[in-house]
């Protein structure tokens, strides 16, 4: 599939910025959406062409202003919506009732 | 660091997103929270270049694997154990007076878990994706690795089911060293093609 996804040979990106001594992960909530990955894996929720595909079919605007983890993150909301798993009522309730509480 | 003040900050939009998600599907026992924790600590503590680096020395002093390796990667690694999810399917390239490899995924950021870990974030990076193919040369002296136009430079672009292992070259000057004392010169970067194994400063 054609898309910004695609990046070999754009141009004009800027230079490639190095980070000494790099995390694993840089927020706690990358290692969960890490996590998450090999759980909803194992429960059959997609497999590795859906996730790429569910990447693939964000906008690109998104997709640019957005980290690796919050990409993978995305593919979870559509694919699990996507398949009845969960309802988008569901995750933005729980969304709210989360920053009722003051966070987690 | 961010990292210093990133638990005491109020959780960021995309934080809370993520919590909804974990609490949702915990709620209706599709997941469990101590599975995440298991595997943020493998990754964190387990998984990562040491393991690349081991098969790079033992390829090094080993000429039957060196062999086993480039004919079959997974399973000339399989054999030191670093096998799982994302490794299923291993090339490995060897660096050569004449050739030098460099390792990228244009598409996303396919990268081999088991022997190198998680891709740091310039592998996952638009700049390296996009330029790694079109200006290898370039992207190799942004890291410091300057090539004679004779040395040939092949670019490998990863993808969901194949990845690749560089083996760089052995250094000169390192006859006398243990597997381990190899190992500890292997770099994750060196793996990726984006610098060389230097000797140990004498």
């Amino acid at each position: 599939m054609n898309g910004i996804h695609d990046m070999g040979g754009m141009q004009c990106m800027g230079p490639i910025v190095r980070e000494e001594n790099e995390p694993q992960f840089h927020e706690e909530w990358e290692g969960r959406v890490f996590g998450m990955f090999f759980t909803n894996f194992a429960e059959g929720h997609f497999n590795v062409d859906m996730f790429r595909h569910a990447i693939e079919r964000m906008g690109p605007a998104e997709y640019l202003e957005t980290s690796y983890y919050e990409h993978w993150l995305h593919v979870y909301e559509t694919v699990l919506v996507e398949r009845g798993i969960l309802t988008q009522a569901e995750i933005d309730d729980k969304i709210e009732s989360l920053r009722e509480e003051g966070g987690s | 660091m961010a990292h210093d003040h990133a638990h005491n900050a109020p959780p960021s939009e995309t934080a809370m997103r993520v919590k909804a998600l974990e609490t949702l599907l915990t709620e209706k026992g599709l997941l469990d929270p101590a599975a995440i924790d298991a595997l943020v600590e493998t990754y964190e503590t387990k998984i990562g270049p040491r393991n690349g680096a081991k098969v790079v020395a033992r390829a090094w002093t080993d000429p039957d694997y060196k062999q086993r390796l480039l004919e079959d990667g997974s399973a000339a690694i399989a054999e030191l154990g670093f096998s799982g999810v994302q490794g299923e399917d291993m090339v490995v390239v060897e660096n050569t007076d004449d050739v030098h490899n460099l390792v990228t995924c244009t598409l996303c950021s396919c990268y081999p878990w088991p022997t190198l870990g998680l891709p740091p974030i310039w592998f996952k990076s638009a700049p390296y994706r996009a330029r790694s193919v079109i200006d290898p040369r370039g992207v190799l002296e942004e890291f410091g690795v300057e090539l004679s136009d004779d040395i040939e430079v092949r670019v490998w672009d990863s993808s969901a089911e194949l990845r690749y292992l560089v083996l760089p070259q052995r250094p000169a000057g390192t006859e006398g060293l243990s597997e381990d004392e190899l190992a500890a010169l292997v770099t994750r970067d060196s793996m990726i093609g984006t610098a060389l194994v230097e000797a140990p400063a004498s």
